[in-house]
């Protein structure tokens, strides 16, 4: 049996995390490990073909998430991506070094070709196959129920009714993608809700807007 | 950073992050899925090269080009591509412009979605959980926080960034800056008036030839 999905990154409308630590404008890295960290993360997606929402589902299930600094996160989840998609076995892992040579079938991301795969990126939309559900306008629930794996539609919007206010197009669905279940890509939505209908102490004349795809959604009436 | 000697002794005085980070990256170069170069291309890019400079030309061109704006608002994403802005984390973009109506703030609350494109990566406070849990809920309070008390009469837009279309927050154009160059303009718009958690500098802030 396996255990219930807990993402522990999911934070909007959560209380108790204290004051704001501001940095200036310029700040990127503290230490040389974050940027090591950063660079390895960016690398180690090639050669491990794993997909950016395998890598959000791996950060936000670690059970000290909130305990750790940003690239403390990244490195656990890189640590646990490395070993679940095969580049190192678990005994590697433990040792710190290779008992054998990889896989040469792997792609690896080489220093002369890092300008031209940042600038490709890696863009999630995908020709439509079907006319969108929703116009601008249209007011939509959004899905109330708790779903056991990966997913992008907050709490603090659950079960909550909103207005259509753009349509993005078709864009890979993270909920399936995230699972090893393919791209299932639906159309994507900006939904903008009144403030006061999420929070008692809301003041008038504040929204908020999250990105929603389609079946988190249904005509509200 | 190493010594010349065994690698394995110095771990004694690293921190426990740092040692974690160089096994990884020792591990993957044996097994020959890293390539160290590429980590270091990777960090210079990030640290030196693609950063809120950016932004601030979008917002500058935004500022003295009204077709590049209405460009911005029809199509981000290309209007960007056209300054060279474009790429990992800047895929799908959306420009979301401030008024006197209406203050527009960018938050991720699930993670740390960020236009890297334009603004480089996200600052530590924009990834860690007082600000991701606050500024949907009390955007008026963390707007506070960063120095920043909006009129009453103006409404507050929260765009938490949950999928992988990114926003970039087009400030308004300071008063008294009708006859600055575009270079100049630039230099007044910071990193928090893209995010929407600051204004653009006061002109007094960029004085004449200081920017030379």
């Amino acid at each position: 049996m396996s255990r219930p999905y807990v993402s522990r990154a999911d934070l909007g409308g959560t209380t108790g995390h204290g004051p704001i630590a501001y940095e200036r404008e310029g700040v990127v890295f503290h230490h040389d490990w974050e940027a090591r960290a950063l660079a390895l993360t960016l690398a180690a997606g090639p050669p491990g073909g794993w997909n950016i929402d395998i890598s959000r589902s791996a950060r936000e299930t670690l059970p000290n998430y909130l305990d750790l600094t940003y690239y403390a996160i990244w490195t656990a989840a890189l640590e646990h991506l490395v070993v679940d998609h095969g580049l190192v076995t678990r005994a590697e892992f433990e040792a710190g070094h290779a008992s054998g040579p990889g896989d040469p079938s792997r792609r690896v991301l080489r220093a002369e070709a890092v300008p031209a795969v940042l600038a490709a990126g890696g863009p999630t939309s995908r020709e439509p196959r079907a006319p969108n559900r929703f116009e601008i306008g249209d007011r939509v629930r959004t899905r109330a129920d708790h779903v056991d794996h990966h997913t992008r539609l907050p709490a603090y919007v659950s079960g909550q009714i909103g207005v259509v206010e753009r349509v993005h197009g078709v864009h890979v669905f993270p909920d399936t993608n995230a699972r090893g279940l393919g791209e299932q890509p639906q159309w994507l939505y900006t939904v903008v809700f009144d403030a006061t209908d999420l929070w008692d102490e809301a003041a008038p004349g504040q929204r908020v807007s999250v990105d929603a795809w389609d079946s988190y959604l249904e005509t509200a009436t | 950073m190493g010594h010349g000697h065994d690698h394995d002794e110095d771990h004694s005085e690293l921190e426990p992050m740092e040692v974690r980070v160089r096994a990884l990256e020792t591990l993957l170069t044996e097994k020959g899925y890293i390539d160290p170069a590429a980590l270091d291309e990777l960090i210079d890019t990030y640290q030196n090269r693609v950063g809120p400079r950016n932004g601030a030309q979008v917002v500058a061109r935004a500022w003295v080009d009204p077709e590049f704006a209405a460009w911005l608002r029809e199509d981000a994403t290309a209007a960007m591509d056209s300054l060279g802005f474009g790429g990992r984390q800047g895929e799908h973009m959306v420009a979301v412009e401030q008024t006197n109506e209406t203050h527009n703030l960018v938050v991720c609350t699930l993670c740390s979605c960020y236009p890297w494109s334009v603004l480089g990566l996200p600052p530590t406070w924009y990834k860690a959980a007082p600000y991701r849990s606050r500024a949907v809920r009390d955007p008026r309070g963390v707007l506070r926080e960063f120095g920043v008390t909006l009129p009453g009469d103006v409404d507050v837009r929260v765009w938490d960034s949950t999928a992988e279309v990114r926003y970039l927050v087009i400030p308004q154009r300071p008063i008294g800056t009708d006859d600055w160059s575009e270079e100049r303009l630039a230099e007044l718009v910071t990193r928090d008036s893209m995010i929407g958690v600051g204004l653009p500098l006061a002109p007094e802030a960029v004085t004449e030839g200081a920017s030379a």
